[in-house]
């Protein structure tokens, strides 16, 4: 299962160009709106025919301009989840689920396994217009897994949910990455849904491919801190659970020491991510002492980048982990910080958000 | 007095009966090719689409006699489609209720064009594209997705064609004229009725009828519109 796609297309202001391969596992495009992601994703669909490029689904040529190569959409095998869900409203879920697999290859039966990764068993009988937001988007993925497809496309799945919906449906994405063995293209623009879903990221910016890698390394590459919106820059640390304390704090164990955070569900011993915000590090040259942040973590300045603004991004490295932190320019000047510089990633326990945990 | 008003002789109920046959068959025979047309000119884009959509919307403008005579002029015994359909396949229409049939159908039609349209441009789309993506081919979305949410839509423009072409008098009577148990419709006796002295009675027991009718297709139109809003999805 893969997909490899090369194409450019010029679509109004937009002047689209994209290449890029992947395997199984969650691929997030990552950009700001109009920067033609949902475009990408309906060339792969077909719903939209590139200019020129080519386009592959497991290993099957299913667009290319140049051999004259174009498969209608519902020959595709592409399964695609729409922001807004997209239900037949004259059927009920079970009738929408049932309108997939009447065209797909395989069974033509309900798969209770697909059911049952998305808990929408007991909404089979239900009629569209009685289900909640998050239950929309549930009933979408189980319908388009319904379809047999090659590939699974998510049009921000989540961007129409309010942060209560949000928590009930993400569990279900993450079984749905685990489970599928699917590759799937999960379009945001949401740092931390893509920290915690995908193991790769390509940006794109103004319609070009702005950088494409491992999520972690897109993650805390300073010079792409500004492609992936300052404000939420960050990055995500692997750490295992070595403590829960009665007062609300959980300890964890990192590459180069102990992290205390506000209390997880996760067991002992379980390895969980974690993102830390770049505007949420405060650097020191010295350790404080007497000071109420209780993570101080002894790193080394490896990149600094200014911004266009007041700040400047610092890379540091803590022991195997990279950390971003945002400082303004006039304090990393005063600290006359360059590479090299040893110094003190501090990081206050409560800045840390429960929804920026993950398993 | 009421239970003459409820006297029916058989003049009245060949009427009443030769009525619906002609208005149900207009009704059926021209619903396919409506939902054909509504479709096209709602999302195709041709050479000539501003011209089809003149040509389905004249008899809604012109005098109705006129469109009868037109259809005389085409169908006529020896006239051009009139000889040719007589002597390919025996087919004659003019002076007969199927001659009744296309002309209530021919001015029932815009207005259930105009009504299955609407229905149309309402369908959106992204369904239409989600659809495929699950793998329905164009034809089987049209016929899966489009269509039932269109059938308010349509239902809607049958009735009202169908009521339209229970009422249609200027075309069917310059057509196929006004003979007893041939081609006098509901309107075309009410209209005999009037032409004879103390004929008054028996005209105000058809309009009785027709008003009988009209309500109840309407109550029906509205129950079943109701039922199939509820199916789709009431948008």
């Amino acid at each position: 299962m893969s997909l490899r796609i090369d194409i450019g297309h010029r679509i109004g202001e937009l002047n689209l160009s994209v290449a890029f391969s992947v395997e199984s596992g969650v691929t997030a495009l990552f950009g700001p709106s109009g920067s033609g992601k949902t475009t990408v994703l309906k060339a792969i669909s077909g719903l939209l025919h590139p200019d020129h490029g080519k386009i592959d689904i497991a290993g099957r040529s299913v667009f290319d301009r140049e051999k004259g190569i174009n498969f209608p959409t519902h020959k595709r095998q592409v399964g695609y989840v729409f922001q807004d869900a997209r239900l037949f409203p004259h059927l009920t879920v079970k009738g929408n689920l049932e309108y997939a697999y009447k065209f797909a290859d395989r069974g033509r039966k309900l798969d209770r396994k697909i059911v049952d990764l998305l808990g929408i068993g007991p909404l089979l009988e239900r009629r569209i217009d009685g289900l909640s937001g998050g239950e929309r988007q549930r009933v979408a993925i189980a319908r388009a897994l319904f379809s047999d497809p090659k590939i699974l496309l998510l049009d921000e799945p989540m961007a129409a949910l309010d942060e209560p919906r949000k928590r009930e449906i993400f569990p279900y994405l993450e079984r749905l990455r685990d489970e599928a063995g699917l590759p799937i293209i999960y379009v945001s623009h949401s740092l931390s849904e893509v920290a915690r879903l995908a193991s790769q990221i390509a940006t794109l910016k103004d319609g070009k491919m702005a950088s494409f890698g491992a999520t972690s390394d897109v993650m805390s590459n300073p010079t792409l801190v500004q492609d992936l919106g300052i404000r939420t820059a960050g990055s995500v640390l692997r750490a295992q659970v070595e403590n829960h304390f009665p007062d609300g704090i959980s300890e964890l164990r990192t590459s180069v020491g102990s992290l205390f955070i506000p209390s997880v569900t996760a067991p002992l011993e379980s390895v969980i991510n974690l993102r830390i915000l770049a505007r949420d590090v405060i650097i020191s040259l010295s350790k404080p002492e007497n000071i109420s942040a209780l993570n101080i973590l002894p790193a080394k300045v490896v990149s600094i980048k200014k911004g266009e603004g007041p700040g400047t991004i610092v890379e540091l490295a803590s022991g195997e982990d990279r950390i971003l932190a945002r400082i303004t320019s006039r304090s990393a000047e005063t600290l006359g910080l360059s590479v090299n510089t040893p110094c003190f990633a501090i990081i206050k326990s409560l800045s840390i958000n429960p929804g920026e945990v993950w398993t | 007095m009421e239970t003459k008003l409820l006297e029916l002789g058989p003049t009245e109920w060949m009427a009443i009966r030769l009525s619906l046959k002609v208005a149900l068959w207009a009704t059926l025979l021209s619903l396919p090719l409506a939902i054909y047309v509504a479709l096209i000119l709602a999302r195709g884009k041709f050479w000539g689409k501003q011209v089809l959509n003149v040509l389905v919307h004249l008899p809604l403008i012109m005098p109705p006699v006129v469109t009868g005579y037109l259809l005389l002029m085409l169908f006529g015994r020896n006239k051009p489609v009139g000889q040719f359909l007589e002597n390919s396949i025996g087919f004659v229409l003019v002076f007969k209720w199927t001659g009744a049939v296309l002309a209530a159908a021919i001015m029932a039609f815009p207005l259930m064009v105009r009504s299955i349209r609407l229905a149309v441009e309402n369908v959106d789309p992204n369904l239409e594209e989600a659809a495929r993506t699950l793998g329905a081919s164009p034809l089987m979305v049209l016929v899966s997705v489009t269509l039932p949410l269109m059938l308010p839509g349509i239902v809607a423009g049958a009735v009202l064609a169908f009521a339209k072409a229970l009422g249609e008098f200027g075309a069917t009577i310059t057509f196929v004229s006004n003979i007893e148990g041939q081609t006098q419709t509901l309107p075309s006796a009410i209209y005999s009725f009037l032409q004879v002295p103390g004929g008054d009675q028996a005209a105000l027991t058809l309009v009785g009828i027709a008003v009988l009718i009209s309500v109840l297709a309407l109550a029906a139109s509205e129950i079943l519109g109701a039922r199939v809003r509820a199916r789709v999805g009431g948008r």
